[in-house]
This record gives structure tokens, sequence and C-alpha cells, in this order.
């Protein structure tokens, strides 16, 4: 099937099987190897990218079924040579050691804080909270990162989110 | 994954006119992607319902219409529930994570499988998948399995936070399909498995959900609580969606209990809510109806310690309620 997504920016029009998730696309398709395969099971968030501005699982998605979607990745949050606040942040905190987890980190951060709303963590529900570390330890619990580098990833979010 | 034909439905009765055997809806697929990979779903067909025109929360007089393909991040964050419905929210918000909840939908999330893992590899047997081949579980690992309703032939859990707490809120679900449509009460859409665990739920084949209606919130305090092996993105092992009224005399004038993780269907605790209603709101009641709710589990061994979780978890919570 014949399938065309703005992917950063760009409109990229594409002939898939049904069965490709959009991972497989940008990695094999579109050469954007960015987002990573860590468990293929929606378990992990190495694949998070942005479809329509809300992150999401790369590997969960069929490419047929994003048709016509906006896709972001880590390769299109940066402005040109201007890196995006949360990479300088993350080079600052040094809130990685291999790598692996990143994009997904970055790309998921980047979504979560356009998402308004409480989280299971947040005391009073009717309230849009701040993000507290804790509030950000709960909305990034869907991207782990083997290294652990959590308490640095936490404060280079948390210095974006102030 | 086996090939297949996809196609995107516009309204809901050109989904069910596209029904044929072999079909299957597609939510947001964090679910069904999943199982097709693992081969444990093949469809010949997908029909994509995820954009169908069913994606809004509307207060229609005093209940509250939820569309089918509103996706769980929005139910959570929608002013109206948090306002109305809030162990609704908290529900929806303690499980998975924002990325799968900005995906998944109403219908979707209450359609999810079962996590056991020998459902989950085809290598294995298990009655839900293959009717008939046996279930490993029994003699095996069933750490995270059924305490109640369970039956011979499989003690898989329900996994979904959502239908625990629309149990508890008598949700009604709304269906079309081949045969017509039809209204489903909570929590009578999951089904205990019995003979036939290959069915979770008592639609028919072509049945399509397309909403989710919240009758006015029941008098009293409400909560859920899910107690799970990490402290977020975890499945639960055992949850609890609890409502208490207790009246200025200190009797328990309502009470409604569903618990999630115990059983192939969210669980409402009968026995335990009779054995409240009309009573004292006391620590000491609070026990007897929970011993008296699970005189009825029959745990398997590695799963025995579900017994005391689920008895300690409803008494803890009727008691945060009360007070
Ligand atoms: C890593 C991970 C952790 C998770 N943790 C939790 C958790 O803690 N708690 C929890 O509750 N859930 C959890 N989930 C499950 C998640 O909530 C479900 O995957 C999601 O809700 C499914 O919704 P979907 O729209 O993506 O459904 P899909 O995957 O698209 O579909 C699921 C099923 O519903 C059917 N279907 C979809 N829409 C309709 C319709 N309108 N009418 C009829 N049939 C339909 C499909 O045919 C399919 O059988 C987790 C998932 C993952 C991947
Ligand atoms: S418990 Fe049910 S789902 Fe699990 S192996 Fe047994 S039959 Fe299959
Ligand atoms: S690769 Fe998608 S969540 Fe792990
Ligand atoms: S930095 Fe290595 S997995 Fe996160």
């Amino acid at each position: 099937m014949e399938i065309t997504l703005q992917v950063n920016g760009k409109p990229r029009t594409v002939d898939v099987d049904p069965r490709m998730s959009l991972l497989d696309l940008l990695r094999e398709r579109l050469g954007l190897i960015g987002a990573k395969k860590g468990c293929d099971h929606g378990q992990c968030g190495a694949c998070t990218v942005l479809i329509d501005g809300r992150r999401a699982l790369s590997c969960l998605a069929l490419g047929v079924a994003v048709d016509g979607s906006e896709v972001t990745t880590v390769e299109g949050l940066a402005n040109g040579d201007e890196l995006h606040p949360l990479q300088a942040a993350f080079i600052e905190h040094d809130a990685f050691q291999c790598g692996y987890c990143t994009p997904g980190q970055l790309c998921s951060a980047a979504g979560m804080l356009g998402e308004p709303g409480p989280s299971a963590v947040t005391e009073d529900i009717l309230v849009d909270p701040d993000l507290t570390p804790e509030e950000i330890r709960e909305r990034m619990s869907g991207n782990l990162c083997r290294c652990g580098a959590y308490v640095n990833i936490v404060s280079a979010i948390s210095e974006v989110a102030r | 994954m086996k090939p297949f034909d996809y196609t995107r439905a516009d309204s809901a009765a050109q989904a069910v006119r596209e029904y044929a055997p072999g079909t299957m809806y597609l939510g947001g697929g964090t679910n069904l992607v999943d199982l097709m990979r693992l081969g444990v779903a093949e469809p010949e067909r997908l029909v994509d319902v995820s954009r169908l025109p069913l994606d809004t929360i509307e207060s229609v007089r005093d209940r509250v219409r939820v569309g089918a393909a509103v996706r769980n991040t929005d139910l959570a964050v929608d002013p109206m529930i948090r306002a109305r419905y809030p162990m609704l929210a908290r529900a929806v918000l303690t499980g998975a994570s924002g990325q799968v909840r900005n995906v998944a939908t109403v219908a979707g999330n209450l359609l999810q499988r079962t996590r056991c893992a020998y459902f989950q590899d085809v290598t294995r047997p298990c009655n839900k998948r293959r009717p008939g081949s046996g279930c490993p579980a029994i003699a095996g690992d069933h750490t995270n399995l059924a305490i109640l309703g369970s039956s011979e032939a499989c003690v898989a859990t329900h996994p979904s936070d959502m239908a625990v707490a629309l149990a508890a809120l008598e949700a009604e679900v709304h269906v079309t399909g081949p045969g017509g449509d039809r209204i489903i009460p909570m929590p009578g859409l999951h089904r205990l498995p019995g003979e036939e665990p290959e069915r979770d739920t008592v639609l028919e084949p072509g049945d399509l959900i397309t909403a989710v209606e919240l009758p006015p919130p029941p008098a009293g305090a409400t909560v859920y609580r899910k107690v799970r092996e990490r402290a977020s993105f975890a499945f639960a092992l055992v949850s609890i969606a609890a409502v208490l009224d207790v009246g200025d005399d200190g009797v328990v004038a309502g009470c409604r209990i569903a618990l999630g993780g115990v059983a192939h269907a969210p669980w409402r605790a009968e026995r335990a809510e009779q054995a409240l209603i009309g009573g004292p709101a006391t620590g000491e009641a609070f026990l007897r109806a929970a011993e008296a709710e699970l005189e009825q589990a029959r745990p398997l061994p590695r799963n025995a310690y579900k017994v005391p979780l689920t008895r300690n978890l409803i008494v803890s919570t009727l008691e945060g309620l009360a007070s």
C-alpha cells in the first residue's frame, strides 16, 4: 500500500506491506535510525516518536495505520544546528551512558512536556500539577534505561520543565 | 506475521459491513499488533476503527457518553471525567505508559487480552489460544493469575485497570454488530472462563463497541488502588475500585467493590458488598466482609499470596474511604 507521512517536516511517500511497523518503516525504508528497537513489544520506550505531536511507540504502530500523520523522530528535534533544549540538557546533565535509550527518552520527554493534566501520582486529580521530579519519574516510566541513568535523566528534564 | 489486508472504516455502520470471518477491528493497535507479531492473533483483514467519529466525551442529561475511539489519555485528563468520575481517571492513569495511553482506545482497552505468558507463547499449549490443548499455567507459572472464578480450563486474569473502575461505576457498553445494537451493563461484558476460555467476553463475531456510557456517579467516597511489583508501568497483581457511602449514623448506606487481577473478568465482590450494606463502617466489619468474599477463592500454590493481599487491600481501602 502506498502511504504518505510528513516525517520531520518533509512529505515522504512509501509503498509498504501492511505488516510493517512504523519503527521498521523509519529505520529500514527512510534510513532514520534514531528510534531504536529495544523490545518490539511496547515495553521499553526506545522506539518512542511523536505522531501528530503526541508521543507514541513506533513498534506498536502499523505504518498503514498512521498514513497521513506527521511524525517527528529524534532526528527532527533539533532546529538545524541548534539542539533542542532537551538535547542540550541531556548533554549538560550527563543523562546517558550507552545512549541506546536516549532517542526514545528525548522524544518521550518532548511529548510529555506538552501533556497537561494529572498523572497517577498527582495528589489532587482536579489539578494540573507542576512537574516535580516525582511527576517526571511517573510520566517517564514507559522509558527504561538499562544503564540506569535515571537520576540524570530526571534532572535534565527538570531543567527544561522549569 | 501472517499477511493481511488493511482498510480504514469511516463509520461504525461501514465497519460492521466490512466484517467477515477472519476480520478483526483495529483500535490503537497497542495490544493487537503485539499479538499479531507474536503469532497469537492471525487476522486475514484489519478494519481500522481508530479514526471513527466516536472520539468525543459528551454529557447526555445526567450521564456521560464516552466514544469507543477516545484515547485513554484524553479520557483521563477530561475535566468532566476528573470531576465526576475521579476513580475512572485514576484507573486509566495507573495503566501502561504515557506513550501507550496516548494511542490506546477505550474499546481496545476493554478488549485487551490476558497477559498470561503461555497465552502469548505459541510454542506452548493454551486453551484460550487453542481450545482443547490444555492449560500449562495450572501446573506451571500462575503467579499472576486468577484466584476467583477460574476453571479447570483456564486461570487467566483480565489485565485492564479501566475495566475495573467501569465495573464499579456500572457503566454500559454500547455495541453494534451484524445482529443489531445492544447495551451490555458492566461488569457483564467480560465472562468467566468456564469451558470456553477462548471467549473473553459476551460479544459475538463482528460486534463493534461504539461507546461506554457512565450513569450518574454513585453517592459516597470513591477510590482506585493498584498493587504491583514496581511503582509504575506494570500490570496489577491486585487492584480495587471501591465506593463507600456511610450515613451520619455510621451505617453503610452503599458499597461497591470491584477487584482487578484476581479473575478472568473484573470481579464485583458482591458478598462483601451485601455483608456491609446496613451494618457499621468499622475495620472489623470490613475484615469480615473481605473474608466472606474470599471464602470462594480457589488459589493455586504460587498465587495463594493474592488471598491475604486482596483481603488486606479491601480492608485498608474501605478504612481509607470511611475516614
Ligand atoms: C507494555 C504495556 C504495558 C501495559 N500496561 C497496562 C496496565 O498496566 N493496565 C492496563 O489496563 N493496560 C495495560 N496495557 C494494555 C493497554 O491498555 C492496551 O494495549 C490498550 O488499552 C489496548 O487498546 P488499543 O486501542 O490499542 O487496542 P487494540 O490493540 O487496537 O485492540 C485490542 C482488541 O480490541 C479489539 N477492538 C478494538 N476496538 C474495538 C471496537 N471498537 N469494537 C470491538 N473490538 C475492538 C481489537 O480487535 C483487539 O482484539 C499495557 C500495554 C503495554 C504494551
Ligand atoms: S491460564 Fe488460560 S490463558 Fe493461561 S495458559 Fe491456561 S488456558 Fe491459556
Ligand atoms: S521497541 Fe517499542 S517499546 Fe521497546
Ligand atoms: S543510556 Fe544506556 S540504556 Fe539508557
